[in-house]
């Protein structure tokens, strides 16, 4: 595995209406997979993206949404914390349940 | 068991029409989050990692065969398929969506159910010994009155904002299988020199960050004084109790720091102001709530069952699960079944629908249809007949039910921990799954005999891990998880917390810690001495030496 290149922001929160982990994307919407979140590079972009989110509240669309590192390894990005990570996923004691089991077959090798 | 009348149904429908109304406010954006937060929380309704999560009451641990179906309905209809059993005697659900829950709570209320007060700084689901009424070792059934404190709890107007949650177990048998000792307030039922029937009242017991043995406040309690003496309880504790600090507030704090000499006399000052008879257990209501509980129709039947010894014999795979897993009746010709949710390497206290189906034909058949839930992730069939015993084995076979492991290292309590839970600092299931799987041969389980594996995900130890023989604390550090272990713990009688006996560990070298422990103990045991026995004799040294040997 090569080294991490540099640890990068994006938007999470629950759903409101349902409760499942989704993501800020690049076009605004809220998408359900970590790789297709937007990806916040520098603190203004960053920013952006919190704003974002509580504009989302504010409007009920989700509930509790917050800033969480990931890494890139090998071009695939994974949540930097272990907790990020399960959350991105689903329960790591139940493959068949949650995004990892909605993955495609590469996607499900990122998660390895 | 208790069955609703025209108010219990009515006040619940409300409930569930108030709730609807709630989710529709919320979902409009009429109500925010900040002012939604407590109400969802009212009706059990927790945001966890994953999605929401729904916790259904299981009162005093007892349900219906038909209840039991209804929740397997809504694991099917409305989440995904499972449910899961908590450590105090509860349901989970782990995917319900806000929009469906109104007609969740609509379904529970169909069969005599509902998710109110199962979260939130109010008093919670009243726990029991999940063997009361057919326990041979018990002086009276004392769910009565763990129903009587249930609607006497239920949105009582002086505790619906108390400094934080507040549990309550009750036991009438002098084993504690309701863990009293580790409970807010622990009501233990027994005769006093004259023969009467009356309560041990224990105030202060808790897990969490801060561990502590309940403390005794009244020797015995008449029963007709038993409300009115909770009340004076809480209502010192909702004055005093800490709001100023959230890892504080629990009553077992205000008892530590006021000592519990002082706290029971500021109990006993409250009791004198109260006025007695207006909180006093009118006979007629207790008798009234008691007829629920009376003993079903038993047969008259001979304690020996003909069939089963020669059945026993037929089937080593039988007979070992009904050493296990069957438990002495106070009735002739009748045994408690535990039905072990602890299949080797699977998740501890999860049922499938389809399972939770088989329990409910199960029960239907052979338990007069009752079913009780354990706090340590487990179902009791409470009322088999001894002629019934293979029947029921071979239901539980067919269903993926019948490890006869119950009481064994197998028999792990693990909370849902960071697979699950939004507050899990680390996994808590796969630790439980690879102890497991390790252990798993049934002839090496039961030498090692009687040992409680008990595993947190967090240091708030809803998985116990604090009374566990062996508990296990998940923690993190620098986004990698590790592992405490302590030793020593009980939630049974001389109820003890366990000591931390070093460093953490690895997720992966737990097991073999476990092992090391577990081979330690077996090295030193005198015959026919557990685990807990063992420790207290010889103490945490020759455990340290080994696990820490080459460390």
């Amino acid at each position: 595995m090569s080294k991490p290149i540099q640890i990068e922001q994006v938007l999470t929160a629950n759903r409101l209406s349902d409760g499942l982990v989704v993501f800020l994307g690049p076009d605004g919407e809220w998408r359900e997979g970590l790789a297709e979140a937007a990806i916040a590079k520098s603190k203004e972009v960053a920013d952006a993206l919190e704003a974002a989110g509580a504009d989302a509240e504010d409007n009920n669309v989700v509930v509790g949404a917050y800033l969480i590192g990931v890494i890139e390894n090998d071009g695939r990005r994974r949540a930097a914390h272990i907790r990020e990570h399960l959350r991105a996923l689903g329960p790591s004691v139940r493959p068949d349940l949650g995004k990892q089991a909605e993955a495609s077959q590469a996607s499900l090798r990122e998660v390895a | 068991m208790y069955r609703y009348d025209e108010f219990d149904d009515g006040f619940v429908r409300e409930r569930v029409a108030q709730f609807r109304d709630q989710v529709t406010r919320r979902l409009s954006g009429a109500l925010s989050e900040d002012e939604f937060k407590p109400l969802r929380l009212m009706n059990g309704l927790y945001l966890q990692l994953h999605a929401y999560m729904l916790r259904v009451a299981v009162p005093y641990g007892t349900m219906s065969a038909n209840q039991m179906r209804q929740l397997a309905m809504i694991a099917e209809r409305y989440d995904k398929g499972y449910g899961h059993f908590t450590t105090r005697q509860n349901i989970q659900f782990n995917w319900p969506k806000l929009e469906d829950t109104p007609d969740i709570l609509e379904h529970l209320a169909d069969v005599e159910m509902h998710a109110i007060q199962t979260s939130g700084n109010c008093i919670r689901n009243v726990t029991a010994d999940p063997w009361a009424g057919v326990a041979d070792d018990e002086i009276e059934d004392p769910r009565p009155f763990a129903e009587l404190i249930r609607q006497w709890s239920t949105l009582h107007p002086e505790f619906s904002f108390l400094p934080r949650k507040f549990k309550v177990a009750v036991t009438a048998a002098a084993s504690d299988r309701a863990a009293i000792a580790f409970h807010d307030i622990g009501l233990r039922l027994h005769r006093n020199e004259n023969g009467e029937a009356g309560f041990q009242v224990l105030v202060g017991g808790g897990m969490g960050r801060t561990p502590m043995l309940a403390k005794t406040v009244r020797a015995w309690l008449a029963r007709r004084e038993l409300l009115a003496y909770l009340e004076a309880i809480m209502r010192v504790y909702n004055l005093h109790g800490r709001r100023d600090n959230k890892y504080k507030a629990r009553i077992k704090i205000l008892v530590h720091e006021l000592g519990v000499e002082e706290f029971t006399r500021q109990v006993d000052e409250e009791y004198a102001r109260l006025d007695g008879p207006t909180t006093e257990v009118a006979e007629g209501e207790l008798a009234r709530i008691a007829a629920y509980f009376a003993p079903p129709q038993y047969e008259d039947l001979d304690d020996e069952d003909p069939q089963l010894a020669h059945q026993q014999v037929a089937r080593p795979a039988f007979a070992a699960w009904f050493e296990q897993n069957v438990a002495r009746h106070r009735v002739p010709g009748y045994g408690i079944v535990t039905i072990s949710l602890k299949p080797i390497g699977g998740i501890p206290g999860d049922a499938t629908a389809e399972q939770m189906r088989a329990i409910a034909d199960l029960a239907e058949r052979h338990s007069l249809g009752e079913i009780r839930v354990t706090y340590q992730q487990n179902l009791v069939l409470p009322y088999v007949r001894k002629r019934d015993l293979v029947a029921v084995w071979h239901g539980l076979v067919k269903a993926g039910l019948a490890e006869a492991n119950i009481g064994l290292v197998s028999d792990i309590i693990a909370c849902p921990g960071l697979d699950y839970c939004a507050l899990a600092t680390a996994r808590s299931i796969p630790v439980a799954q690879s102890i497991s799987t390790r252990l798993a041969v049934a002839e090496r389980q039961r030498d090692i005999g009687e040992l409680s594996i008990k595993i947190s995900g967090c240091i708030n130890a809803c998985g116990h891990h604090h009374a566990g023989n062996i508990g296990i604390l998940g923690l993190e550090k620098k986004g990698v998880e590790f592992y405490q272990i302590t030793l020593g713990g009980s939630a049974e009688n001389n109820a003890a917390i366990g000591e931390i006996i070093g460093p953490g560990f690895a997720g992966e070298d737990v097991p073999v810690v476990v092992e090391t422990l577990i081979d330690t103990y077996m090295g030193l045991r005198h015959e026919d001495e557990s685990f807990l026995d063992a420790y207290r004799r010889v103490g945490p040294k020759p455990f340290k030496e080994a696990v820490y040997a080459n460390r």
